[in-house]
């Protein structure tokens, strides 16, 4: 049985920035009694001022979601519905599944579930995996993408180091059965005393042992911990953003680099070369790597790992021989939260396989402006940077200059792709989910 | 220079008996300690809690209308000068995931300056911290 439906959603602003995006595919939606709609006129149309965000040429974006709570990392289901996991609890509950079933763009809360707060969600092969800042729950999805267990998760991992600083988790699955795992060092540079000037170095650094790396899962067991967990990559302090690549079957990541070197080693480094140094860094992982935190840190105008001056470092001196290098540099403190390839069909081909990172903007390049507070594109080719990043989305912040990080009315934190190749990204103030959508012709 | 120091020094001693909230005859004393407090400021705290004290949102607590800083438990702002901060501890409704530097090695009056700068700066406005109290304070952190 089939019957047609068609939307009457045409509105008819006239104002020049108007967009309409028309769907190319037909999608087909069963229902329960397992007869089928199909939409035919499916349109999303980018607000009149693209919500207020800066992009290139023939793109356009619209509000999907709003005053979700702490939004941190989205994914978005093959159904078009879209998981959101939040810092903070909003009505008890750390999860919020956004659907939009009348398919005009603005998504309506389905349902939430989770009562813990966190960063990570993924999804892989019909499970939805979400972590709090200890642990890593798998829920079942059903045939629309909408979980089965709400209640009733499986704890797959447990009592990861939750020390407050770097604490969240960050996830990504591959495609042998194993979910990666970020945990982050909950220290700036592995000192005696945090963040602590005169406070040396400890060498070697104890914090490796559980944090600063990436650890390895299995994606079905309960309750596996650090005893069955493998150290997939080590010294990376803290990495927010990470991604599995498709296309080179791999992992990459992006992290934050360390702080304060003008306020730890006032005699070494001046508040500029603080605030501009050392770099963020993105990381083409393999099994076993290391990056060098906390003995190193990569300076991107030196073009070179430098030895941190907790380790004997004079912001000159090289370090770390063993140590990868990263495959691209971004200008410090910009924190990149999230790392997203993009494989879809909707954006022109120089996007295609490429990277965007979510920068959720810098706090540690005071006195200077702060940076960051956007969205970049880095266009690859096999596994590797073919040329300069780009800002694609700019605008978050809703002002010109961040001077100081409370300025910021939105900050980038997630990033997920639609099944119609439309690229979704999260904000951790107000909650706004914003969809980008690119206008053929 | 030195004898204005020295003379502010002897006023903010003697003021260690009387604690009272900031009035126009205490201004040029503040004045000088918060001069002094900026300087020191700029070089241990600005980085975290920014140039303007509001801080970073959920890393580091803003200085600026925080009811500890404007506060009259001048022992717990001491303590956390020199002890630093590691706990997780809710401020003001928030909650900050980055640890604070401890500074023990600022000297007393260092200390009361640093506090006179934070707590009549931006909107805050709060009795003055002396060197004595800073002193006595210090006697009793461990």
């Amino acid at each position: 049985m089939f019957s047609f439906v068609f939307s009457s959603q045409i509105q008819h602003h006239m104002k020049k920035m108007f967009l309409i995006f028309l769907l190319t595919s037909i999608s087909f939606v069963s229902n329960a009694n397992d007869s089928i709609k199909v939409n035919i006129t499916n349109q999303v149309v980018a607000n009149a001022d693209n919500a207020g965000l800066i992009l290139p040429s023939g793109f356009g974006a619209l509000i999907a979601a709003d005053n979700l709570g702490r939004a941190r990392h989205i994914v978005a289901t093959k159904q078009g519905g879209i998981y959101v996991k939040l810092e903070r609890l909003v009505g008890g509950k750390g999860i919020i599944y956004l659907t939009d079933a009348n398919k005009d763009g603005k998504m309506e809360v389905e349902t939430s579930f989770g009562n813990y707060i966190g960063t990570g969600i993924a999804i892989k092969d019909n499970y939805l995996y979400a972590s709090s800042n200890e642990d890593v729950f798998r829920y079942q999805l059903n045939e629309n993408g909408k979980v089965t267990n709400p209640d009733n998760p499986q704890r797959i991992v447990k009592g990861l180091w939750d020390k407050r600083q770097h604490a969240s988790k960050s996830i990504v699955l591959d495609n042998a059965g194993n979910i990666y795992v970020n945990i982050g060092a909950p220290s700036n540079s592995c000192q005696e005393v945090d963040r602590t000037k005169g406070s040396k170095g400890m060498y070697p650094c104890p914090i490796l042992d559980s944090a600063g790396g990436i650890w390895q899962f299995k994606v079905d067991q309960t309750d596996q911990g650090y005893h069955n967990g493998v150290r997939y990559a080590t010294g990376l302090r803290n990495v927010v953003g990470l991604d599995w690549n498709q296309q080179q079957n791999k992992l990459y990541v992006t992290m934050h680099g360390r702080d304060m070197l003008y306020t730890l080693y006032p005699n070494l480094f001046d508040t500029t070369v603080s605030a501009e140094l050392p770099s963020e860094t993105m990381y083409e992982i393999n099994k076993g790597d290391d990056a060098g935190w906390p003995y190193v840190y990569y300076d991107h105008f030196q073009k070179k790992k430098v030895l941190s001056p907790e380790y004997g470092g004079d912001g000159k001196k090289a370090g770390g021989e063993k140590a990868i290098d990263p495959i691209v540099a971004f200008p410090a403190h910009m924190a990149p939260n999230a790392l997203l390839f993009y494989t879809g069909d909707q954006f022109p081909a120089k996007y295609k396989n490429g990277a965007f990172v979510a920068f959720h903007g810098s706090w540690n390049r005071s006195p200077l402006p702060q940076e960051g507070y956007y969205v970049v594109f880095i266009p690859f080719e096999n596994g590797k940077p073919s040329g300069q990043w780009e800002v694609f989305a700019n605008g978050f912040s809703g002002t010109e200059v961040v001077k100081n990080p409370r300025d910021a009315k939105h900050r980038p934190c997630g990033l997920t792709e639609g099944p119609d190749g439309s690229l979704y990204v999260s904000d951790d103030v107000k909650g706004t989910i914003y969809r980008i959508v690119y206008n053929a012709k | 220079m030195k004898y204005f120091y020295f003379l502010g020094l002897i006023v903010v001693l003697s003021s260690a008996f009387v604690s009272s909230p900031v009035t126009n005859q205490s201004q040029p004393i503040i004045k000088a300690s918060m001069d002094r407090g900026k300087i020191i400021y700029l070089q241990r705290c600005m980085a975290c809690h920014q140039v303007d004290g509001s801080g970073g949102p959920r890393l580091n607590p803003p200085l600026d209308g925080a009811s500890t800083v404007k506060g009259n438990d001048k022992l717990k702002l001491v303590r956390i000068i020199i002890k630093g901060m590691t706990e997780r501890v809710e401020i003001d409704g928030e909650y900050y995931d980055n640890n604070m530097s401890a500074n023990p090695d600022l000297t007393d009056t260092q200390i009361a300056d640093v506090l006179n700068y934070i707590r009549n700066s931006w909107g805050n406005k709060a009795s003055i911290v002396t060197i004595a109290e800073v002193k006595a304070a210090r006697t009793k952190i461990k």
